[in-house]
């Protein structure tokens, strides 16, 4: 938050710290018997409904059982903790009613009057219908109950103060469930529900003002994710071949398009949910994104010739045939690459971003699929390289396979990723 | 030329640029610790460390290796007298074959160097990238654990121990 982020914010939460916002929110009763919600039909569509939200993403330890929490979460103003929505009556939310629940996804307040940080993406989930969010407590309700507490949050002030989310809201908070364009038909109307709502893709793919709420004059714009950039998905995307529904189909049901790329980082998490869900959904999200990106832009920039003004810094063009050519080149060169193609450097996102971010997690990290499946695969290079070489081998990378100018400020950026080891 | 330092030791090698760690090992220097298992980063049987970091030296350029420090196991211990880690492999007859054994071991020493006892789960997550086909992965898990617990026994020894 910028020190006039700050500043504003201290003013307003002064302004209204006195008022409760939450004042018309009272405790409700405690569930009725569990036999209520064992109709299983409700409790198998709240599963998929759980999948399309990534909600075990968040609210689950790399190391812990589904659901439990305690998951950290880094935000630009400090850590939280992801909570546990185990149905725990002591540490989850064993003890909430329908509509506690129901409160907690449509205005971000859980029992006691507790506001919630929109690190829980409630400002998305507003838009959903009373009958989705019935489902999905049906089926959070019936999971394993895991006593579990998260540690403490440790975020700075003002931010550490959840009355100061009052102001938030009311700055922020657009509350309402999604209203249907008549103008689209229904495949479109289930996507732009599914995205704007329960997919939450804004909450990555647009960028954040200070006081950490989605700039909506700039809707998927890009963004940014655990240390990721999260692409454009409007007519800024950095892809140079143009999305279409069906190869945006195929990334997010089978993790990759030959088009483009391979999922990875906090994608990845999306698209393994986006591979369980029913096919006629992910049809929709992939209708509905491919809209907008294709939204008043469709002549792209012709691609610039690779010899372009570019510098090519120190040695990356040896690095590149020592390290990388024997599968990047293997077409070109009857290379030893047996397990599937690749996808080809000028094509891939992470290449031609405006961001260097992905392509530096890339090579030290690797591309892996999880244990005992098949899916595309790149060795993680951490430790192959200095700072310097590492910088060197990607502007090569850029200047021969990019349409778009050098990435300016890629020492800096190969610096702070290589010394902050942030891995995912 | 490229003057590396492997094992301590600095060795000139008249090689392109773009060649493997792994064939200026194994071709020039007659080192043949390190295996080529599939040249793609895929296997693991090729790795060193480079700086302390395990690599695969099939897909690291000599290029970039100047002034750093490369060690093999070459550089762990001699039969007569091995490394910890090449120690316990041997007690815990963690080879089969033993194509895939050097790679794992100096992947296993990167990491006993940084953490000295980690869990079973580090001890997985860490040797992921390499690969046994005969199937021994569970006694590698139980030889890396048996190295970090003589490593740390050696550790905690007083430095006097040997004078008295």
């Amino acid at each position: 938050m910028t020190a006039r982020g700050v500043a504003s914010f201290l003013i307003l939460a002064a302004g209204v710290a006195a008022t409760s916002w939450a004042a018309d929110v009272a405790p409700t009763a405690k569930p009725a018997a569990d036999q209520s919600m064992a109709d299983s039909t409700l409790i198998a569509r709240g599963a998929e409904l759980a999948a399309i939200g990534n909600c075990a993403s968040c609210h689950t330890h790399p190391e812990g059982k589904s659901f439990a929490g305690g998951r950290p979460i880094k935000t630009p103003f400090g850590t939280l903790y992801s909570t546990n929505i185990t149905p725990d009556n002591e540490t989850g939310i064993g003890k909430w009613s329908a509509e506690d629940f129901l409160r907690a996804m449509h205005d971000g307040v859980a029992p006691g009057r507790r506001n919630l940080y929109p690190a829980f993406p409630y400002d998305h989930f507003t838009r959903l219908t009373d009958n989705d969010v019935e489902a999905i407590y049906a089926f959070v309700m019936t999971r394993e109950p895991v006593r579990l507490t998260a540690p403490p949050n440790q975020l700075a002030f003002p931010m550490n103060l959840r009355s100061a989310l009052s102001v938030w809201k009311v700055l922020f908070l657009e509350r309402g469930a999604y209203r249907p364009d008549p103008q689209q038909d229904a495949e479109w109307n289930r996507g732009a529900y599914l995205v704007e709502g329960l997919g939450h893709c804004g909450a990555c793919h647009t960028p954040r003002n200070a006081m950490g709420a989605e700039e909506h004059t700039r809707d998927f714009d890009g963004g940014q994710s655990e240390g990721w950039d999260a692409p454009a998905l409007n007519s800024s995307s950095p892809a140079p071949s143009a999305w279409t529904a069906e190869q945006l189909y195929a990334y997010l049901r089978q993790g990759r398009d030959e088009n483009h790329g391979t999922a990875v980082g906090p994608m990845k998490p999306v698209v393994d949910n986006l591979s369980q869900v029913p096919e006629s959904d992910v049809r929709a999200i992939a209708r509905y994104v491919a809209w907008r990106m294709n939204r008043g832009q469709l002549v792209r920039v012709a691609a610039t010739s690779s010899d372009s003004a570019q510098t090519v810094i120190g040695d990356g063009e040896a690095i590149f045939r020592g390290a990388c050519a024997s599968c990047h080149e293997a077409e070109a060169s009857g290379g030893p690459i047996r397990s599937g193609r690749t996808v080809p450097l000028s094509l891939t996102t992470s290449v031609n971003a405006p961001d260097a971010r992905n392509a530096i997690h890339i090579v030290l990290e690797g591309i892996w699929p999880d244990a005992g499946e098949k899916g595309a695969f790149m060795p993680p290079f951490e430790g192959a390289f200095t700072e310097q070489q590492l910088a060197a081998l990607l502007g090569y990378v850029r200047s021969r396979y990019a349409r778009g100018p050098a990435w300016s400020d890629l020492p800096k950026q190969v610096r702070a990723i290589m010394h902050t080891g942030q891995k995912q | 030329m490229i003057e590396l330092d492997i094992n301590g030791t600095k060795r000139s090698v008249d090689a392109e640029a773009d060649t493997p760690l792994l064939y200026v090992l194994r071709d020039h220097l007659a080192m043949n610790g390190a295996k080529f298992g599939c040249g793609l980063g895929q296997c693991g049987a090729c790795t060193v460390m480079v700086d302390g970091e395990a690599v695969f030296s099939c897909m690291t350029p000599v290029s970039v290796l100047a002034g750093r420090k490369i060690r093999t196991i070459e550089g762990l211990g001699t039969v007569e007298q091995p490394g910890a880690l090449q120690r316990a492999f041997i007690d815990e007859q963690a080879a089969q074959c033993g194509y895939c054994i050097a790679g794992m071991i100096m992947r296993a020493q990167a990491l006993l160097e940084k953490n000295s006892s980690p869990s079973d789960a580090e001890i997985r997550r860490h040797m992921m990238p390499n690969l046994c086909r005969c199937g021994t992965h569970m006694r590698i898990v139980k030889a890396v654990r048996r190295a970090a617990q003589t490593m740390r026994a050696e550790a905690d020894k007083p430095k006097s121990a040997g004078q008295t």
